[in-house]
């Protein structure tokens, strides 16, 4: 299994439509990566499904870029 | 009032037949059927296990896969058939200008196969299952939406929903609006995706559908003694309007004039014309006196002609009611006899044939039509096109509860 960083940017540029390297760390998801308010809300389910977990709303709305997900992943998993 | 004159100055279409306006016509004159097995889900349950589905379509030739994702296909066709027309006319969206340009373009029913599957997620999974795009993905004024966003069209912007008919009244109303002076160029027309399990089983339990199975080519035959209902076609049909001094100004190619479009309800029943086609025959009249012609006028009739017992009966009453003791001399053809009922997109695909039935001047045909049915004896331009004189074609759509709606193109 890949780690939890890899699967998070695989998910992000396959929602997203976003290029590898775009998809950095400290890529946010709205300034950088070009995600509308439904992009994220999409963004965060596929999440959900990729990690069989539930991320409440009021915790997905603080979840602005790469890191921020693959934090949230790493500190709710396992 | 006097009104403005409106010109058709772009097509565009994605068919049972082909992904253009060229392919398509080339297959209608050809007589080929493009209606097959359908190999998108499991049909063994289903009474009909066919339909006349778009082919080797790649929306990546169109539309960047993340914005295709949130599309249903219905809205995937139509967008690609908008594509073909707005390039074919050459418009483009000026600061000056970008609000005399606008969109008119419905489907019948909408984005079926997304709302089955956000139904089914929903089932499963729950609630927070349902993707964010599902609505957006699934209303029918989408295609108009998506198509004002990325051209930068920002007049009116409409979607008419009137069944089998949508195509035709948007393609009426967007005529309207450019020659009451409400726009200089409209975006007209219809698109469809209903061949999902959903739609197969509806229009099968309605026993609207043909169930035959072992001949999908042979199964839309309108007008045949042997017809047994219709076969559903996907697809999207697309035109360009313009005002006449505007077109011409601009060196457009012109295609021909919308004289004429007519409207009426038939009060009758939900899926049912009354047998004497009368709401049909009002809505050809109407149609004919706003072009301000003689019925004999009319060189060419694309019928609504869905191949259904009850619907080929009306229409050929309607035509007989209108023309009287001269309905034999009206050459009459249902390209759905090759494409299919496309539903929302029916009318204005069919628009496309009637105008380019008279820049060709050929009379489409209607194939299939073996041994004509008791009450159906016009000329319906059986199994080859034919070279004919058309200055003037008229093109009718009929929809479910009972609304219809008639065009008419003139040679400029």
């Amino acid at each position: 299994m890949s780690n939890i960083e890899d699967r998070v940017k695989k998910i992000v540029c396959e929602q997203l439509g976003a290029k590898e390297e775009d998809v950095t760390a400290q890529a946010s998801f709205v300034d950088d990566l070009g995600a509308d308010s439904l992009d994220t809300v999409n963004l965060v389910m596929a999440l959900e499904e990729e990690f069989e977990t539930e991320i409440p709303d009021e915790e997905s709305e603080k979840l602005s870029t790469v890191q921020d997900a693959i934090d949230y992943i790493n500190a709710h998993l396992g | 009032m006097s009104r403005r004159r409106v010109v058709v100055t772009g097509l565009g279409c994605i068919s049972p037949l082909g992904n253009d306006v060229k392919s398509t016509w080339d297959g209608i004159l050809a007589g080929k059927s493009g209606a097959a097995p359908i190999e998108n889900f499991d049909t063994e349950k289903f009474a009909t296990k066919f339909a006349a589905q778009v082919k080797n379509f790649d929306v990546a030739n169109y539309i960047h896969p993340k914005e295709a994702k949130k599309m249903d296909g219905f809205i995937q066709y139509g967008y690609a058939a908008a594509i073909e027309a707005i390039r074919d006319s050459g418009i483009e969206a000026t600061e000056a200008d970008a609000h005399r340009i606008g969109l008119a373009i419905g489907a019948g029913i909408g984005g079926l196969d997304t709302i089955e599957r956000n139904h089914s997620s929903l089932l499963k999974s729950g609630p927070r299952r349902v993707s964010p795009f599902f609505v957006p993905a699934a209303i029918i004024n989408m295609i108009a939406g998506y198509l004002s966003i990325d051209y930068g069209f920002k007049g009116p912007n409409i979607a008419i929903t009137t069944a089998c008919t949508t195509g035709t009244h948007n393609i009426g109303y967007a005529a309207r609006t450019i020659g009451y002076g409400d726009a200089d160029v409209m975006v007209a027309g219809g698109a469809e995706m209903a061949s999902t399990q959903l739609g197969i089983a509806g229009f099968g339990a309605a026993r609207a559908l043909s169930t035959r199975n072992d001949a999908p080519e042979q199964a839309s035959r309108p007008w045949d003694k042997d017809r047994d209902g219709f076969v559903l076609g996907d697809g999207a049909g697309i035109l360009v309007l313009e005002e006449y001094e505007r077109a011409k100004a601009r060196g457009a190619t012109i295609y021909a004039e919308v004289t004429g479009f007519g409207m009426s309800g038939d009060a009758y029943h939900m899926t049912s014309p009354p047998e004497d086609g009368s709401g049909a025959c009002a809505s050809m009249r109407n149609a004919v006196a706003d072009a301000g012609l003689n019925p004999t006028e009319i060189g060419y009739i694309n019928a609504h002609g869905t191949s259904t017992p009850a619907g080929d009966i009306a229409e050929t009453q309607a035509v007989k009611s209108l023309y009287g003791a001269d309905a034999d001399q009206v050459a009459i053809s249902s390209t759905k006899s090759m494409i299919g009922h496309l539903l929302g997109a029916a009318g204005a695909v069919e628009a496309i044939f009637s105008i380019l039935a008279i820049r060709d001047q050929v009379a489409p045909p209607t194939i299939n039509l073996d041994n004509p049915g008791e009450g159906c004896d016009l000329d319906y331009v059986a199994k080859n096109a034919r070279e004919l004189t058309i200055n003037h074609s008229l093109s009718n759509s009929f929809g479910f509860g009972g609304t219809n709606g008639t065009l008419i193109f003139s040679k400029v």
